[in-house]
């Protein structure tokens, strides 16, 4: 039996908690008691993590899953509950593969830098309404929330007047203290609104992903209800979370302020080591051993959960030397934020383009930009399962 | 070095079209990838490595 349960209290707001580091510096793979008393593992490494979300032994079917702390994926145990066809993230090969190949066309490197210019104008639409308002804001709901939401939903063709309607559906699902009722309930909520939506589509096609779908046939609209939620939620609570975070990061570590608007080339990088830094999956993934496997040395046997803190992975020295420390100038490629292996985010091109433009467009508009409030005071989202600030009161 | 890509392992995430662009493209319709170019040129031989393990699927190689 282990005494580790899954470490959770940041005492840095940027830090993963200091547990996770120290069990790294120890061993990559630990013994770990989950909220069921399932004795399975935990990983902080970053080449055992990255060994394991590559690993086709390991699954992603939520009733093989033993939840890591309570609360979370009871939903997914309970006896009868059976995932919507078309969330393909809970789901391994074949059934994956084919979900997948329908929707990685519309995501392509090509397709997101097509969306580019539009990015560019809703970024700076947005700008301009923070300018005419005038100071203070919050960042959050004036920027980094709109940006990303109203992309998302002119990609997919959901009327973006609909939003507050699954906003607070995925305030619900994200929050770590949700329970199994609330969450079937948010979820019941969004699906009836999107069943309703592709109905409409199938009467009207228009020129998005959604009427594509529809009209490629391939899809049943239950299918097809399951692949939007999934598209709609994904593309609102990361990369605004993202941007709402990495805006904290970036004004309570001038100098890399400095330098990324004083040198706005170099935001590609830069936005690479923001996601490795600051690594907004707060909780899992979570996988399950198929086979016996052995990992970095350690047998993880079939049945076993296994637990991966990307957090800790990402800030492993042995690949990121030094990275405790954010650096906008650090080749951070390779880091484990969207994932790897087969289930590596759809949309990371997207949220690549997105905050590409948006943190440089940000700090060329609003120069002086900086936090009211005290960073204290910042309200941090330590209870969701994305990671990020809830408001940030920003002044300029 | 020449590159292999093997297109049903693929899932299109687009790190060898982002980290090569030169070699690598992803089909229109199902985002998996294209090769450009099969016969690496050497000034790009570093960069094909790190695309190589950049892919999540393991479905590209260069020998
Ligand atoms: S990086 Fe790998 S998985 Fe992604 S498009 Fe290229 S070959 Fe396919």
């Amino acid at each position: 039996m282990s005494d580790l349960t899954l470490p959770m209290v940041r005492r840095r707001p940027l830090d993963p908690p200091d547990e996770l580091g120290e069990l790294r510096r120890q061993a990559p793979v630990h013994r770990l008691t989950f909220a069921d008393g399932h004795l399975g593992w935990l990983v902080t490494g970053y080449a055992a993590a990255r060994a394991v979300l590559a690993d086709p032994r390991f699954s992603n079917r939520p009733e093989r899953m033993h939840p890591p702390i309570p609360g979370r994926m009871e939903l997914a145990r309970r006896e009868g509950f059976r995932l919507p066809p078309g969330m393909f993230l809970r789901t391994d090969p074949p059934e994956h593969t084919r979900y997948r190949r329908l929707l990685t066309g519309q995501f392509t490197v090509r397709r997101m830098k097509a969306l580019e210019p539009r990015i560019a104008e809703i970024t700076e639409e947005h700008l301009d309404a923070m300018e005419a308002a005038g100071p203070p804001a919050d960042l959050v709901e004036a920027f980094a929330l709109p940006i990303p939401s109203l992309v998302i939903c002119e990609l997919l063709g959901v009327p973006y007047e609909d939003r507050a309607r699954f906003q607070e559906d995925a305030r619900i699902l994200f929050n770590l203290e949700t329970k199994a009722e609330d969450a079937l309930a948010a979820v019941g909520s969004t699906m009836a609104y999107l069943s309703d939506l592709i109905g409409r589509k199938r009467d009207k096609p228009d020129d998005d992903l959604l009427s594509g779908l529809v009209e490629g046939g391939e899809l049943t609209d239950e299918e097809l209800t399951g692949v939007g939620f999934l598209l709609l939620l994904a593309g609102h609570e990361t990369t605004a979370n993202m941007l709402g975070l990495g805006t904290y990061a970036l004004l309570t570590n001038p100098a890399q302020l400095a330098a990324l608007r004083d040198d706005p080339s170099i935001a590609e990088t830069a936005v690479e080591e923001l996601l490795r830094y600051l690594t907004i999956i707060h909780l899992g993934p979570v996988r399950s051993a198929v086979e016996d496997v052995e990992i970095e040395g350690v047998l993880i046997r079939a049945g076993e959960t296994v637990a991966l803190s990307l957090p800790a992975a990402n800030r492993d020295p042995e690949r990121f030397p030094g990275g405790d420390t954010l650096d906008v100038t650090r080749p951070a490629t390779g880091h484990l934020t969207f994932g790897h292996g087969i289930h590596q985010c759809l949309g990371q091109q997207l949220a690549r383009a997105e905050m590409r433009i948006a943190y440089p467009a940000l700090l060329r508009r609003l120069p002086g930009l900086r936090l009211a409030v005290t960073p204290e005071e910042v309200p941090m989202r330590s209870d969701m399962s994305i990671y990020g600030v809830h408001r940030l009161p920003v002044t300029w | 070095m020449e590159i292999k890509a093997d297109t049903t392992v693929c899932i299109g995430a687009g790190m060898c079209a982002l980290t090569a662009p030169q070699l690598f493209d992803q089909s229109e319709d199902e985002g998996t990838v294209l090769v450009l170019q099969r016969e690496v040129p050497p000034e790009l031989e570093d960069t094909v490595r790190r695309a190589v393990t950049l892919c999540p699927s393991g479905a590209i190689s260069a020998t």
